[in-house]
């Protein structure tokens, strides 16, 4: 009995017809493919994008040159050259990322005391000349000021995980 | 002279009007085909280049058009140029007998089927002589799988359409299809089942589809036959198989499926409701149906293989075939109602 209806199954191509009706159904399931320049995957919150230094809201630079984040960074991205401002307050001079040896691992943002270097959810940013992938501080400062609202509202999410 | 002059010149309006048609259903077999198979992979497939990526078959075209045609040096200049010729050539020829509608025919030959046959069976050679002219490892292999498979199912495929003559009386593919008459019943799918999916999978292989296409095998063998050649040499081959596969498409609908015959012949409302439908519409509408089939094959199926091909062919198909004939022909002799009466 079963060898007849293994028989009949070998003939009606039983096996091929239930492979043909997955296939067939698939083909109206909906597609799953994201249109990229158009649409974009969502992005996280801790996404660790393009670096940015952040004010205080009076205007006041937020990086008081502890140079943890120089220390922790395991890729040496971080250079930071520091002295005291007229005011007699502790600033850095030069402040420079080298994106040529980030590896965005984020150590830096988790290091600073003062929540001055952040990296943010930029991710479409690309260098023209030999030397654009250096951040210089000003650099830095002007991407900060740039996205200060997405920076604080993405801070915002995650600050109770923190 | 003048008359003959007069003639020639009307049988070639008449060839431009079926082969650029032609061109561009092949054209948009490959975007169908892509598309299709996207779909069922869970993909979009093209559709950047113009609405819905309905450009996309010229944008490829042009593509190849631009490219340098490269002739290796072991190879056989000669051969290798005219392989590309000597395959897309078959392919278009096929296409002289095929009836498109009562009449609607270039030309309405007794021998019809045997002339398809015949055409089909030539387009082979381009793939060997492509395989032998190239001198190379892979292009070889190709031709030698190619060719054994082809000869293979050409059997089975010969005897299926020995049950179709048989049951209809004539080589002409036109009286093939009239003799349908009486709508979806009556059409030889249904007499001749076994017939019409020996036809198909033999069809498939030798137009050397997936999951026939061992000769093309990109995963083993590269693209088999036609991995030496570029630009424009290579396009033809590749219109040449898509072509075949229309060609393919097209003699099944004629030959099992009625032809230009309406589906609804004879049901008392969708009869009439589907009367204005000219002929030419339901044939083209059945190729699209067996094209589509195609490419849910080729979706859906992985490469069988090389010793599976054979002993489906030979051990399967061609007893199956053999057995069938001699039912259409007791069939055929008794005057079995409703079809053979």
């Amino acid at each position: 009995m079963n060898a007849i209806k293994k028989l009949f199954k070998t003939f009606l191509l039983w096996e091929l017809l239930k492979g043909l009706k997955l296939t067939g159904r698939f083909f109206w399931a909906p597609k799953v493919t994201i249109q990229y320049p158009e649409e974009q995957t969502p992005v996280s919150p801790r996404f660790r994008g393009l670096h940015a230094l952040r004010r205080y809201p009076n205007g006041e630079e937020r990086c008081i040159a502890c140079k943890l984040c120089e220390a922790v960074c395991p890729a040496l991205a971080i250079t930071i050259e520091a002295e005291p401002r007229s005011d007699g307050s502790r600033r850095t001079t030069k402040y420079e990322i080298d994106l040529f040896k980030c590896i965005f691992c984020g150590f830096c943002e988790e290091a600073c005391p003062v929540d001055a270097i952040v990296e943010t959810r930029v991710l479409h940013y690309h260098f023209e000349k030999r030397g654009d992938q250096i951040l210089t501080k000003a650099k830095l400062l002007a991407l900060g000021d740039h996205y200060e609202a997405i920076i604080a509202v993405d801070k915002a999410v995650d600050a109770k995980y923190v | 002279m003048i008359d003959l002059l007069l003639a020639a010149i009307w049988v070639f309006i008449k060839v431009f009007i079926i082969v650029i048609p032609l061109m561009v259903a092949v054209a948009y077999l490959t975007y169908a085909e892509r598309r299709v198979i996207g779909f069922m992979q869970n993909r979009r497939g093209p559709n950047r280049v113009g609405w819905h990526g309905l450009l996309q078959p010229f944008a490829d075209a042009l593509k190849l058009l631009f490219k340098e045609i490269i002739t290796p040096t072991p190879s056989n200049k000669y051969l290798f140029i005219v392989a590309p010729v000597l395959s897309i050539a078959p392919a278009l020829a096929a296409w002289a007998v095929i009836p498109f509608q009562p009449g609607l025919v270039l030309a309405n030959i007794d021998a019809g089927l045997l002339y398809v046959f015949a055409m089909s069976s030539l387009g082979v050679y381009g793939m060997l002589i492509a395989g032998w002219a190239s001198n190379s490892k892979y292009p070889m292999i190709s031709a030698m799988r190619g060719a054994a498979q082809t000869i293979s199912y050409e059997i089975a495929m010969g005897f299926s359409f020995v049950g179709v003559l048989l049951a209809a009386g004539s080589l002409n593919l036109s009286q093939i299809v009239t003799a349908q008459q009486g709508g979806i019943w009556h059409w030889y799918w249904l007499p001749l089942l076994p017939l019409f999916v020996t036809y198909w999978i033999s069809g498939v292989a030798e137009t050397n589809r997936a999951p026939f296409d061992v000769a093309e095998g990109e995963s083993e063998i590269v693209a088999g036959f036609h991995v030496e050649y570029s630009g424009m040499s290579f396009a033809i081959f590749f219109l040449a198989e898509y072509a075949n596969m229309i060609m393919i498409a097209t003699i099944a609908s004629l030959l099992f499926l009625g032809g230009w015959l309406s589906p609804f012949e004879g049901i008392p409302v969708l009869g009439p409701l589907t009367s204005f439908m000219p002929g030419i519409g339901w044939l083209l509408l059945k190729i699209a149906l067996m094209l589509f089939g195609y490419l849910w094959l080729r979706a859906t199926f992985p490469r069988y293989r090389y010793d599976q091909i054979m002993r489906l062919g030979w051990k399967i198909l061609i007893p199956v075939t053999l057995i069938w004939v001699l039912v259409v022909a007791l069939a055929v002799q008794f005057h079995l109602a409703p079809w053979f009466n």
